[in-house]
């Protein structure tokens, strides 16, 4: 098993296919986070037009622990403490008046030209101030581009977020994707040497065949093979080798 | 379901809203499973609707009980492949997990 804040590997063994695909479809689209629904623009001058920097906003993935919060009822257009969270993007680009002769790059030339999820600032509304941390609100990634200026260009958006699911818009999606193969398997029927060992080796992913001291073929790791069918184009093998899959080793990624 | 009138309660067609493939398909083969079922099978009849209509006929109990028992039993192996994946997860479980981090973003 692999584990780390954005990626998981996990094995799962002796279960039905129908089940496992579907936690894969709950994960994509039923499992609900927050995320930015509505953006009112007071100003934007960028060179991006109202409704893709909206959509762009929409994007950001949110830390917020969406079972912390309730779905927003519908037709309700204003929202509580309970089921929103408010942003505000304040930014305007500026020419930098310290900027050095012979200096030419837009990071030298300019202040603010670049626009990051870091930017994006929560305004708690309610309760919210004693109920959450700072460090719990906000963009998970700090360096997501949203936009670019030039002097005098400025975005002055707010934005307000709310909770829902991936099968209404995939921006609620909490998975980039998920998805499952099955274990691969290599049985060497028989001693495969010299020659043929390399030519097996070369059939597969690197690292899935090993070839020992006395030049004999081995499987180290039939997990990393990627499945392809190259062994049947060498006929000498044909009767020495078998693929497949194993039918109930799911792994998860 | 219309056309289930004359039919006994050994099969009937149950329509669910807001379901779809995701709880069609594993209740399907929960329910394949059990000997005293002749026949399970679903089907979305259109992709713009979040229906998902639901077939089982049986050789003699309820389709209904069937229907019951099948939601369940899948409730129960939800159940128990979480607490497996919780105990396997779990930092303190003896599992080499490789990972620089254990706090969870969400």
């Amino acid at each position: 098993m692999k584990l780390d804040n954005a990626f998981m590997e996990f094995d799962v063994i002796g279960i039905d296919p129908s089940l496992i695909n579907a936690f894969r479809r709950i994960l994509i689209s039923e499992v609900p986070t927050m995320a930015i629904e509505k953006v009112y623009i007071s100003s934007n001058t960028s060179p991006l037009q109202d409704e893709i920097l909206a959509h762009r906003l929409g994007l950001v993935p949110l830390k917020a622990n969406a079972r912390l919060f309730q779905r927003r009822l519908e037709g309700d257009s204003e929202g509580t403490d309970r089921d929103t969270l408010h942003f505000q993007l304040k930014i305007k680009c500026i020419k930098n008046v310290h900027v050095r002769y012979g200096h030419y790059r837009p990071e030298d030339l300019y202040i603010n030209y670049e626009v990051f999820s870091s930017n994006i600032r929560w305004i708690p509304i309610g309760e919210q101030k004693n109920l959450y941390k700072e460090s719990d609100i906000g963009p998970v990634y700090d360096d997501i581009m949203v936009a670019k200026l030039r002097p005098g260009l400025e975005i002055d958006v707010r934005m307000e977020a709310v909770k829902g699911i991936g099968r209404d818009h995939a921006k609620f999606s909490p998975v980039g994707t998920a998805s499952y193969r099955l274990h691969p398997y290599i049985n060497l029927l028989k001693d495969i040497e010299g020659e043929q060992a390399d030519l097996l080796q070369s059939c597969f992913s690197p690292g899935v065949i090993g070839i020992t001291h006395t030049d004999k073929a081995y499987v180290i790791n039939a997990r990393d093979d990627s499945c392809s069918r190259n062994i049947y184009l060498h006929e000498e093998l044909n009767d020495k080798v078998v693929i497949g899959k194993l039918k109930d080793h799911y792994i998860c990624k | 379901m219309t056309g289930d009138e004359e039919s006994d309660d050994k099969s009937r067609t149950f329509v669910f809203t807001d379901e779809g493939h995701t709880l069609g398909n594993v209740l399907r083969a929960v329910i394949t499973s059990y000997p005293e079922v002749t026949f399970c099978g679903y089907t979305v009849p259109h992709p713009a609707e979040t229906k998902m209509h639901f077939r089982i006929q049986t050789s003699g109990p309820k389709a209904i009980d069937i229907l019951m028992r099948g939601l369940k039993d899948l409730a129960q192996i939800c159940d128990i492949t979480l607490q497996k994946f919780d105990v396997r997860t779990h930092p303190g479980a003896g599992v080499q997990l490789s990972l620089s981090n254990t706090d969870s973003i969400y």
